[in-house]
């Protein structure tokens, strides 16, 4: 018969104030892969997508699309240069005057709902797209960006035939043709979002996806045909800098509208500064999600860790700042650390994933180079394992993987806690009275999106209309609706996008 | 000789209540044909920025004031309008219309003074309404109460068009006012007197200091000062020329400026009126708060 273990005779370690052994979720066994093997339907090249038909770029250039979480190449995608975008715009302008821009309200909406069911028919076949050409963990491209993609054109198409309600006591007409960028994070959605209300206010469009996620985008010109939109009322140009450069000066544009950086963004206002363009902007953000120590505590971590790991913290919108009240910074720190260590980062195309690959070499870079900066300028780092967050856990080391991590100790002056990171890097730092909350809360050059924590409803509305943010999700975060707007305050742009507000951006007010 | 010599007046800057001259100590002559009108001042770069400066120090207090209250104070500044309406009249006239190559009714110096009251009173009353028109509760998929609020979005910029100097300048003050935001005027053009009286209206009806202030000055100077200065949140101007509507949107891109500019505007249209007018000088927050336990 064995002994008895020693520490049986050894006193609770609760009462001898050793620390608690600690139970992970996920540590005790091995998960079984449980990988997602629906068909994305890709095809090996892309072309543009301009009046209606899948044309050669006039450069006869193409660039390689590639899987993020393997470097492995994807698809061949053309590459615009401007006589392509001329020709997009001349095919959208004819769309405008000839077809789209002629159909009653109700048609326009039927051809828009057509879109959204279309794209819940092949759901699972454009999340299995979208993940393996962004690298997004599977459960999030298939829960998410594709069923809030088909939600937006079905909000959207039932606006069609109400433009006499959008600006009340105004008349209403299209604008004409726009011109669209969009960003990498969400690349359907993305489009989607530009889309859906444009087409409903009855313009013609040229848009450009994000040259690392173009294939989503192209895959939907296959929607946008068999739908049987008329032809031109969707031109997709894909391409770099240069291409959305084109897109936005064009002079056939009458509105444009971009999400991305505050740095290209400046850039395309300093340069449409001399013309008469309506412009809607969507730019970057440095979200202060604020817990008092009121908040229930469980829920609250739950928002933290969704508010900043969701989508590998590539969002605009993101909590990447935490200010938490002091008396609970340390509980606050020690359930983050457990609730971060059970998140699985891995495989995108892995059922149980959690935080997927990191969309480009570029950023992997640019989040690493904060990690960096942060230990220099004397944050402290936790990370699942303490090491370096930034390194591949795949045995050859391919893909781009950054592990969640945050940094306690951060100063309101760290370059962590000012820039926007773009990855799942979160600053902790904390405040004693709701003042200082908001005032460093609201200490910065952005004002995209905010969160509060607070079980006192009075508190809650208090802090929510001090903040100045377009977004304040209270007792709740990252989350999106059709019906909703959003968009930023100060330097994290102008319009918004969602609800009737969205649109008002998209037509001609008499 | 005439038997009583008149009383002229100095007309000087509205600066956070008060009326200083220019710091720079510089005049800029006012001429009706060879007469000499007035001498007023002209505002530096310095002056701007400690009219910015007032106005941002102002902005908390004006914006978290009730709506009810903000109405009444403009409705105040109407009463006072009312008050002062033969001055503010040969303030208009004292220097004539430039001639205009639109076929737009002229409208006589004391019509404009009446019609300048009458559009500060609709936006005294939209004080408490817009918020109703503009702003709107969210039907989302979701166990969530969602609705979005309008917000003022800080400190406006009013750059008045040359004419007409009264109702050009009510029409774009009253709305960035009523909305909560505090105000620089940059009066320019021929005749910027009817602005430098408007400071004494503010001054005498419960405009907290720093709320409104008015710079007379030289427009081309001082507009690439506007654009680049990056505590001004926004700007309202109307009928301005091309190169100085560029000038002001370059602002939009050194700190996301919300730049209004508004071509071809016809003061007397009733759409001026609008609470149109408003929006592009509030900010739309959308609230998110779960609707279940």
């Amino acid at each position: 018969m064995p002994a008895l273990t020693p520490e049986k005779k050894r006193p609770a370690a609760r009462s001898a104030g050793r620390p608690l052994p600690e139970l992970i979720f996920g540590d005790l066994w091995e998960y079984d892969p449980a990988t997602e093997t629906a068909d994305p339907k890709l095809k090996p090249r892309y072309d543009l997508f301009i009046g209606g038909k899948f044309v050669a770029p006039a450069s006869g250039k193409y660039f390689d699309s590639i899987n993020p979480a393997n470097e492995t190449k994807l698809a061949e995608i053309a590459q615009a240069n401007a006589a392509d975008v001329d020709a997009a715009y001349a095919a959208a302008q004819k769309a405008f005057t000839t077809t789209w821009g002629k159909l009653p309200g109700k048609e326009r909406a039927k051809y828009i709902y057509r879109l959204a069911r279309l794209l819940q028919d092949r759901a699972r076949e454009f999340a299995v797209a979208e993940t393996m050409d962004g690298g997004k963990p599977i459960k999030e491209s298939r829960d998410f960006d594709v069923p809030m993609a088909a939600a937006h054109f079905f909000y959207h198409a039932g606006w069609a035939d109400k433009l006499d309600y959008v600006a009340p006591g105004r008349k209403v007409a299209p604008l004409g043709v726009v011109g669209q960028v969009i960003p990498w994070n969400f690349p359907l959605l993305m489009m989607a979002w530009k889309l859906a209300p444009a087409l409903a206010m009855g313009n013609t469009i040229v848009i450009k996806p994000a040259e690392t996620t173009s294939v989503t985008a192209l895959k939907f010109a296959e929607i946008i045909q068999d739908a049987g939109l008329p032809p031109g009322t969707v031109n997709i140009v894909t391409g770099f800098g240069d291409t959305g450069a084109a897109v936005m000066n064009h002079p056939t544009a009458v509105k444009v509208a971009f999400t991305g950086s505050t740095e290209v963004g400046k850039i395309i206002m300093r340069s449409l500064a001399g013309t008469d363009k309506k412009m809607t902007m969507e730019l970057g953000g440095k979200a202060a999600n604020i817990v008092f120590d009121d908040a229930p505590l469980d829920e609250a971590i739950e928002g933290v860790v969704n508010g900043i790991f969701f989508n590998q913290g590539e969002v605009c919108c993101a909590g990447s700042r935490l200010f938490v009240q002091e008396s609970i910074l340390p509980a606050v720190i020690r359930k983050l650390r457990h609730r971060m260590a059970s998140l699985r980062v891995g495989d995108p195309m892995d059922k149980n994933t959690d935080v997927g690959a990191i969309n480009s070499k570029a950023q992997h870079e640019r989040i690493a180079h904060y990690v960096r900066l942060g230990r220099e300028e004397g944050a402290t780092l936790h990370a699942s394992d303490d090491t370096d967050p930034c390194v591949s856990p795949a045995a050859d080391g391919k893909g781009f993987f950054c592990r969640p991590c945050f940094f306690s100790d951060v100063q309101p002056s760290h370059t962590i806690a000012r820039e926007e990171i773009f990855g799942p890097v979160l600053s902790v730092m904390s405040f004693r009275t709701p003042d200082e909350a908001v005032s460093r809360a609201n200490n910065t050059p952005y004002g995209l999106a905010a969160g509060v924590w607070t079980d006192k409803g009075s508190k809650v509305f208090d802090i929510a209309r001090r903040l100045k943010a377009g977004v304040v999700w209270c007792n709740t975060y990252n989350k999106f609706d059709p019906a909703s707007p959003f968009g930023g305050y100060k330097e994290s742009g102008f319009g918004r996008e969602g609800g009737v507000h969205g649109l008002r951006p998209y037509v001609d007010l008499d | 000789m005439p038997d009583r010599l008149d009383v002229l007046k100095t007309y000087k800057l509205f600066i956070n209540g008060a009326f200083p001259r220019s710091e720079s100590g510089r005049s800029m002559p006012l001429c009706a044909g060879k007469r000499v009108m007035a001498h007023l001042c002209k505002a530096s770069r310095k002056d701007l920025r400690d009219a910015v400066e007032a106005a941002r120090a102002a902005a908390d207090k004006w914006a978290a004031a009730t709506a009810y209250n903000r109405g009444q104070i403009l409705y105040r500044m109407a009463e006072m309008m009312e008050g002062k309406r033969r001055e503010l009249s040969e303030a208009v006239a004292c220097v004539p219309a430039p001639a205009s190559k639109s076929r737009r009714r002229a409208v006589s110096p004391e019509d404009e003074v009446t019609r300048s009251i009458d559009r500060l009173i609709c936006f005294a009353g939209w004080a408490d309404k817009y918020a109703q028109v503009l702003g709107c509760n969210n039907p989302v998929s979701g166990p969530f109460y969602n609705f979005t609020i309008t917000e003022p979005t800080g400190v406006v910029a009013v750059i008045t068009p040359d004419a007409p100097p009264l109702l050009g300048l009510i029409t774009l003050l009253a709305p960035v006012l009523s909305a909560g935001n505090t105000a620089v005027v940059l009066a320019g053009g021929p005749n910027p007197i009817p602005a430098a009286v408007l400071g004494e209206v503010c001054a005498t009806s419960d405009v907290p200091a720093g709320v409104v202030n008015i710079l007379t000055c030289d427009r081309a100077e001082l507009l690439k000062f506007v654009s680049g200065h990056r505590d001004i949140d926004a700007v309202h101007g109307a009928n301005l020329s091309a190169p100085d509507a560029t000038i002001l949107r370059e602002g939009v891109a050194e700190n996301i400026k919300r730049v209004t500019i508004r071509a071809d505007v016809n003061f007397i249209d009733a759409d001026c009126d609008s609470a149109r007018w408003i929006e592009p000088f509030v900010e739309m927050k959308t609230v998110w708060h779960p609707a279940s336990v």
